[in-house]
């Protein structure tokens, strides 16, 4: 008896913070038929939006795959002056409101920050450009590479690198034939959620962005803006998509923390 | 050479927007911004929602994960995948969903758009995830024996899960709770399009933005400062009930 009352009590909490509200966003969408929806996502303002989302991500996730694969390895495998030093920055973008990051963002950049004065005097802008947002979405999404990569490198240990280093390989050939195939997923994992945070970012871009219909939005800001001028069919559309999106950011997270599981038990030594 | 650039890159890309924002707030205006009533009663309800939505979450995040856990439903793997929903989704796609359902329009003639209540659905939805995925690994290793061995001994089920589950969970618990409110502490996006900009709905991250867009960066800083002190205590007592379950544990 109490199990069903827990279980259906439970799912009945799902149903109504997350199905019926995701599923109603769809509902409203398709609401008039599909053709209002396809002339909302085709327009001039909505597809600049999204080519704006695309361009900051492909931008910042490879920054930050980079960046997070060879800090991790740093962090695991060589010795860092102040660890946790290194580790408290690392963790610093998940600990922030994403508009505190966008203000810190705006602060340095501006024309009295420290980095602006500089800028602005050699007449190149940043702040309110999509290099600051830019900037800003790189800022959030550090974290997710480095942390993914970190408890899997300590846990696979160093034996087959060293083993690859007797056998003569140099220490770059040890890194891209056996560390990295051995934490791929933990890679590819963290890059899906590095994909997710950037293409949905808002509150931090949202402050160092012009915030001009056409030009400076993203996809996620143009939402904001669609819900502020009553185009709620705009606003539904682009909402719809980006939380399609998400769905199949959603599986791949699914699909691949299942090959991540597998993987560390195949490699991991138990304890 | 390595571990230089690795520190130059995190200096210059987190250490120094973050000590500009310190030293922006560093004005002679700091305690008067943040001892204005209009700040103290914004943070007094920023502190009061986020605490909320982490004792909500607490209780619903630990049921979940025994119902994931311990429970089996057909279905079950999806409602399990579901759970990553508020991670994947953008939080403005959060905002205008929860809109959808509980806005002007509700379909279920609920409208909360423009109340406290709504801000604190906006923050249950995009923190439901952090006490179920952190309870979940922690009950999954629990040996049964020793609640069989409690039921035999005629404790009801309830006795059970009061005095042998709940002690084993609570560490968990605890840290999943301090996540959410430390991610409902600076939420912006989920909870703009719901909360209606009103006055008594205002929360820091929102006076920190409108205090931007007015042009008072130094008062946005005060602010900002303040949310940022709270959420590094929060992952200090995180980093301590860590350390502490794993010397009960080693």
């Amino acid at each position: 008896m109490a199990r069903y009352a827990l279980r259906y009590g439970v799912l009945g909490y799902l149903a109504l913070l997350l199905v019926l509200p995701v599923g109603m966003v769809g509902y409203r969408t398709f609401q008039h038929g599909a053709s209002p929806v396809w002339h909302a996502l085709s327009n001039h303002d909505a597809t600049q939006a999204l080519k704006l989302s695309l361009l900051i991500t492909v931008i910042a996730v490879p920054i930050n795959v980079v960046f997070g694969v060879f800090t991790g390895w740093l962090l695991a495998r060589r010795k860092m002056p102040l660890p946790w030093l290194v580790n408290a920055l690392i963790n610093l973008p998940f600990a922030m409101s994403p508009v505190v990051v966008g203000l810190a963002v705006f602060v340095l950049y501006s024309r009295t920050g420290w980095i602006g004065t500089y800028l602005f005097a050699h007449g190149i802008p940043v702040l309110f450009t999509w290099k600051a947002m830019t900037i800003a979405t790189i800022f959030v999404s550090l974290p997710f590479v480095v942390r993914e990569v970190v408890p899997v490198l300590e846990e696979i240990g160093t034996e087959q690198e060293q083993a690859a280093a007797v056998l003569g390989a140099s220490p770059l050939q040890a890194f891209f034939r056996v560390t990295l195939p051995a934490i791929r997923w933990a890679v590819v994992y963290g890059t899906i959620l590095t994909v997710a945070r950037s293409l949905g970012e808002y509150g931090a871009v949202n402050i160092v962005s012009s915030n001009i219909v056409g030009q400076s939005l993203t996809l996620p800001l143009y939402v904001n803006n669609r819900v502020g001028q009553l185009d709620p069919t705009a606003a539904y559309s682009a909402g719809l998509l980006l939380a399609v999106i998400s769905l199949l950011i959603l599986t791949g997270m699914t699909a691949f923390s299942g090959r991540r599981n597998t993987q560390q038990l195949e490699t991991g030594a138990p304890k | 050479m390595g571990p230089g650039i690795a520190m130059l890159y995190l200096s210059l890309l987190v250490g120094l927007p973050v000590a500009a924002v310190v030293s922006q707030s560093a004005h002679h205006s700091f305690w008067a911004t943040i001892t204005a009533s209009h700040t103290v009663s914004v943070l007094e309800f920023t502190i009061g929602v986020a605490l909320a939505a982490a004792a909500v979450d607490a209780v619903t995040g630990v049921a979940l994960a025994w119902v994931l856990v311990r429970d089996d439903f057909p279905g079950k793997r999806v409602v399990n995948a579901l759970i990553d929903l508020p991670f994947a989704l953008p939080t403005i796609v959060a905002g205008l969903v929860l809109l959808s359902l509980y806005g002007p329009a509700s379909p279920l003639g609920i409208d909360v758009a423009g109340t406290r209540v709504a801000v604190l659905f906006a923050l249950l939805f995009v923190t439901l995830p952090f006490v179920t995925r952190a309870v979940q690994p922690v009950l999954l290793t629990l040996e049964r024996d020793v609640e069989d061995a409690a039921a035999c001994l005629g404790a009801k089920p309830w006795t059970v899960f009061r005095r042998i589950i709940l002690p084993a969970i609570m560490p968990a618990t605890l840290t999943g709770a301090s996540l959410a409110f430390a991610r409902a502490l600076g939420e912006f996006g989920s909870v703009v399009l719901i909360s209606g900009n009103l006055p008594h709905t205002e929360i820091a991250s929102q006076v920190i933005f409108q205090d931007v867009e007015n042009g008072a960066p130094q008062s946005a800083a005060a602010i900002g400062v303040v949310l940022l002190a709270m959420a590094l205590v929060v992952f200090l007592l995180i980093a301590v009930l860590t350390r502490r379950t794993a010397s009960r544990h080693g």
